[in-house]
């Protein structure tokens, strides 16, 4: 168990450190969020998801700001992905209650892995 | 436009299953297959996670997999790192800012497979070779 100091500390250095990322790369950091809950904070992996989720909707919101102001951001084109997405995400969560989510998470990183070879080529 | 919609139904199954916002595929998805620059992909990507990210976590919440307390203030310590972050990345050229993108999801991958290949069937928690995480 953490003491209640250290959880706001840790709470903290997460935070700063999924919106340096988000900032970065354009991603919502949920991949730094997740595993720091688990490892660090005694997180289990389905609260660490739903936690993560929710922390991102507010990361995303600076960070998409922050690029509003480089005049970086498409809004069309974040509109015709982002809506899709909302349907796919009800089905991706509902799915997380019955699956193991093993198959599919190796399946991403065929794809992750095949998209970084593509931009690296490009 | 078709494209968009594709890549947008699949980041968002993968966001609701995985626990991310779907960026580490919109990005990607949005410079290969649509075309915009490294830089107008990722600032995009963020636009296309907020309501991805909202609805995810709604759908979570009535799960009771959302400690709310805990999520709003990762949320809001993170306004410091977000704007560095913007900056850092704006300061970049677009190639480098790209292969940077491209170690980012080869370290995802990587983190995937460890997780769901490792000791134990269902991601152990305790690794006996004492291995760190380099996250």
């Amino acid at each position: 168990m953490t003491r209640a100091p250290s959880r706001a500390v840790k709470l903290m250095a997460i935070g700063t450190l999924a919106g340096l990322f988000s900032g970065i790369f354009g991603v919502g950091g949920g991949t730094v969020i997740v595993p720091l809950l688990v490892l660090w904070m005694g997180y289990g992996e389905r609260e660490a998801t739903g936690t993560s989720l929710a922390a991102i909707v507010f990361i995303a919101a600076f960070a998409a700001a922050a690029q509003a102001g480089y005049g970086n951001v498409r809004v069309l084109d974040g509109v015709l992905v982002g809506v899709p997405a909302v349907a796919g995400v009800l089905v991706g969560t509902r799915l997380q209650q019955r699956l193991q989510g093993r198959t599919i998470a190796l399946l991403f990183a065929i794809v992750l892995v095949a998209s970084a070879v593509e931009l690296l080529v490009r | 436009m078709i494209g968009a919609v594709a890549i947008g139904l699949a980041a968002g199954v993968v966001a609701g299953l995985l626990g991310v916002g779907g960026g580490v595929l919109f990005v990607p998805g949005l410079v290969i297959f649509i075309g915009l620059t490294q830089h107008q992909a990722e600032a995009t990507s963020l636009l296309a996670i907020i309501p991805v990210a909202l609805v995810g976590a709604a759908a979570q919440d009535r799960y009771g997999n959302v400690r709310r307390g805990d999520a709003l203030r990762l949320g809001l310590f993170s306004v410091v790192g977000a704007a560095a972050g913007v900056a850092l990345a704006n300061a970049l050229s677009g190639k480098a800012l790209q292969v940077g993108f491209a170690l980012f999801m080869l370290f995802v991958a990587g983190q995937l497979v460890r997780k769901n290949v490792g000791s134990g069937t269902s991601g152990g928690r305790k690794k006996p070779s004492g291995s760190r995480k380099g996250v």
